[in-house]
């Protein structure tokens, strides 16, 4: 069956946690996690809700393949409306926490409400209960993990939990699960907190049973693994070096956004890359590096286990950052590096651990300082405003304005507003790298035409993991085409979209399409599941996943004029590498694609499109 | 010949299928807490170690116990717990200096590796080689194989 069949709602108002039958007619038209919680989210929520009122409810869901020996099936995700962005939100996170969840018999836990005081949810198998939380508020991520699992007198107890930024209403904080993994983007964790929610710690013992053919199972995720250990990217790229992998890869194709996207390529590029975190230091003769990593039932292992230089300014005599911690993915090394101008890895290792211990999207943040830096650069944001000098490729500036960010301290409370409200603040909205409010994570759309469209169609604001259209215009997966042109992007930029709601809704993580198909999933999830899984279900799914969300924020009052990206990207050309002279082409792919998707000319589906989806 | 599981931490990510499969093998149910190897991750080291009962030629659980519940596999030369004759007491649990063989509340009865009748699931699981199923002889070789190569052989790459 792949659901436990069970959903969990707790009314943080109330102070109550009853359990409910997961509704299976949904579940066959939306799988689950992403497509089957979005649902409810959307049949429950008024899409005008202030996302930080208690009228917004928020999500937390697991696929049917989540908890099972599927390579990488330990995936779960928040669904809820975005504080940064006032959009449909959805924030998937690996770890251990969700196949925990799931080990202890639940599908999905729906909160609704306001806790009048900080509690915690803990979840005991069929146990669970709202709890006290005033010993935690205040407290970091880290810390909050730890004293739940020595009050729980469990260690294997799995906490998912907000730091202080989620407490302090930074507009994009994360949660935070197993230390270092997160519900990172559009603010997952401030909608948290707004409801005095601390964290969820979890323990469930009952596993992952009633698997529809068990032999027809374990014969499929075999068959899967070994796609993915044969793959160059999944078996070799990856766990190697990383995201990290794609620095060098992006900066060399002119796409690698630097300056808060005033550049494209970054002259310090190989300094914060995957092989600068293989090589040994001058300072202590180690590497960066210790290990890679897995999330929970994952075989490929992308994840970097770090150790930062204790002789680095930033942490001289702060011995609680000298252990090995969640080291610097791509997004993290590219947003708070280069789209800054800071070449500086040791201090990017640093302001990535805070973001880890007190839940700030690294993304955004990064994104902040870069609009910050320019502020600063021309003049619009004086030294005495920011507290200390902010020019570019300043390791010391942002090291500060983390710090500072973290503890929501002077200037940090206005970079915890995200660029959009930070630049609309001081008179420049348009140097705010994003769309609707979110900030793009690391791939320059004059260099990746796609991604602009990408970028600008995504539902949950600018994002890389809604339609990953680098895997075709730089990897050449699933077919090579080319980045610099708009031609065909329009109906790639759609099939990613809707190939990945699928994947997003299994339990699954995302980066199995290096390697995998729809082809390569759908024997999986139809030996664990009931009521036939074929791929032509599965399609439709994907798509009517899309046009779901696309109605929420719609009625949410996003049009087409929110389909579009800042001027900067469409006005001024890339000053060098082979996108030299280009800027993106979203005008003309805009309107290919809402044709392609069955939208009118205002970006709203038609009746057809509708009818045809079943919505 | 006998074989042994060979552990090679290093190469574990931590991803836990062994985990799963274990649990799969023994209950038909993924659930790594009913798993009898365990990965324990030594976060601020950045080490995961995989764990599980070594097989003692001269095992103290077997030994210690009562009831003479606990068999020697001839094929595999596994220590097997027999459930009709375990009585529950846990003394193996205290012999055990390892601690691999543990008690399991829902039973009444001990639990530990049986080497799942000679084809581990946990080392056909495992991705990355951090588990396999070796020659009893032969547990060190890879190890050996890798000083060897370290070994100074400039005379003879110079002649």
């Amino acid at each position: 069956m792949g659901w436990t069949k069970k959903v969990l709602r707790v009314d943080l108002s109330k102070g109550t946690c009853k359990s409910e039958p997961l509704n299976m007619k949904w579940a066959q038209e939306y799988l689950g996690q992403r497509g089957l919680a979005t649902k409810y989210f959307i049949e429950e929520v008024d899409p005008k809700v202030d996302p930080l009122s208690p009228a917004n409810k928020m999500i937390m869901a697991t696929g049917p393949l989540t908890g099972t020996m599927a390579s990488t099936g330990g995936r779960y995700s928040v669904i809820t409306k975005g504080a940064l962005t006032g959009a449909i939100a959805c924030s998937n996170s690996g770890g251990y926490f969700g196949a925990e969840m799931k080990f202890a018999g639940w599908d999905m836990v729906i909160f609704e409400g306001k806790s009048p005081k900080p509690v915690y949810l803990a979840i005991e198998d069929d146990k669970a209960e709202l709890r006290d939380a005033a010993h935690l508020w205040g407290k970091s991520v880290w810390q909050t993990e730890e004293i739940i699992k020595k009050t729980h007198q469990d260690p294997q107890t799995r906490v998912c939990s907000i730091g202080r930024a989620g407490e302090n209403g930074v507009m994009y904080a994360c949660i935070v699960n197993d230390l270092h993994r997160a519900a990172g983007r559009s603010g997952v964790g401030t909608v948290m907190g707004s409801k005095n929610l601390k964290a969820v710690a979890v323990r469930g013992t009952k596993g992952a049973g009633g698997i529809r053919d068990g032999k027809a199972f374990l014969k499929a995720t075999t068959a899967a693994k070994k796609v993915l250990a044969e793959n160059a990217v999944t078996s070799q790229g990856l766990p190697t070096y990383g995201t990290q992998v794609l620095m060098n890869v992006i900066n060399e194709m002119g796409a690698l956004p630097t300056r808060n996207h005033r550049d494209v390529q970054f002259e310090d590029a190989r300094k914060i890359s995957g092989e600068a975190m293989h090589e040994k230091r001058p300072s202590d003769g180690k590497a960066q590096l210790v290990t890679n990593a897995a999330c929970f039932g994952c075989t490929i292992a992308c994840g970097r286990i770090s150790k930062i230089d204790e002789t680095h300014f930033s942490v001289v005599n702060k011995p609680e950052y000298w252990g090995a911690s969640g080291g610097l993915e791509y997004e993290a090394a590219w947003a708070m590096g280069a789209a800054n101008g800071v070449g500086d890895l040791e201090a990017l290792q640093y302001t990535n651990m805070l973001c880890n211990e007190e839940g700030f999207d690294p993304i955004t943040f990064g994104a902040t300082v870069g609009a910050a830096m320019e502020l600063y650069d021309l003049g619009i944001l004086k030294k005495d405003q920011i507290g200390l000098e902010a020019p570019f490729g300043s390791a010391q500036a942002l090291v500060k304005l983390a710090e500072m960010t973290a503890k929501n301290e002077g200037f940090g409370k206005e970079l915890g507003l995200g660029s959009a409200r930070l630049c609309a603040k001081y008179g420049k909205p348009e140097l705010s790298m994003g769309v609707k409010k979110q900030e793009f994570p690391a791939y320059d759309s004059r260099g990746i035409q796609g991604m602009g469209l990408a970028y600008a169609t995504s539902n949950r604001g600018a994002c890389h993991l809604r339609g990953y259209t680098v895997a075709s215009e730089v990897l050449g997966i699933p077919v090579k085409t080319d980045p610099l042109v708009t031609e065909g992007k329009a109906d790639l930029v759609k099939a990613f979209q809707d190939a990945t709601s699928v994947f997003d809704s299994a339990g699954v993580c995302v980066f199995t399409t290096f390697a995998w198909t729809l082809a390569d999933l759908q024997p999986q999830l139809d030996a664990a599941c009931e009521g036939g899984w074929s791929m032509e279900k599965l399609t439709v799914i994907g798509e009517r996943i899309w046009n779901m969300e696309r109605l929420f924020n719609n009625a949410a009052g996003f049009t087409s004029k929110d389909d579009d990206l800042p001027p900067r990207l469409k006005t001024e050309p890339a000053k060098t590498g082979p996108a030299k002279g280009k800027v993106n082409g979203i005008d003309k792919m805009r309107p290919e694609y809402y044709k392609a998707r069955g939208w009118d000319d205002k970006g709203v589906p038609t009746k057809e499109t509708l009818q045809r989806l079943g919505l | 010949m006998q074989k042994s599981l060979y552990i090679d931490a290093n190469k574990c990510t931590g991803c836990l299928q062994c985990e799963m499969a274990c649990s799969y093998e023994n209950y038909g149910v993924f659930n790594i807490s009913k798993s009898r190897i365990k990965v324990f991750n030594f976060e601020h080291a950045g080490r995961m170690v995989p764990y599980t009962c070594t097989q003692c030629a001269e095992a103290w659980c077997l030994h210690a116990c009562p009831v003479e519940a606990i068999k020697i596999d001839a094929a595999t030369g596994a220590k097997v717990v027999n459930d009709a004759t375990c009585v529950g007491c846990k003394v193996c649990t205290i012999a055990c200096p390892f601690g691999t063989v543990n008690y399991v509340a829902e039973t009444g009865k001990v639990q530990k590796c049986d080497l799942c009748g000679g084809d581990p699931a946990c080392a056909s699981a495992c991705p990355t080689g951090a588990i396999t199923y070796v020659d009893s002889n032969w547990t060190g070789l890879d190890k050996m194989q890798q000083w060897a190569g370290k070994t100074d052989t400039q005379s003879r790459a110079n002649a």
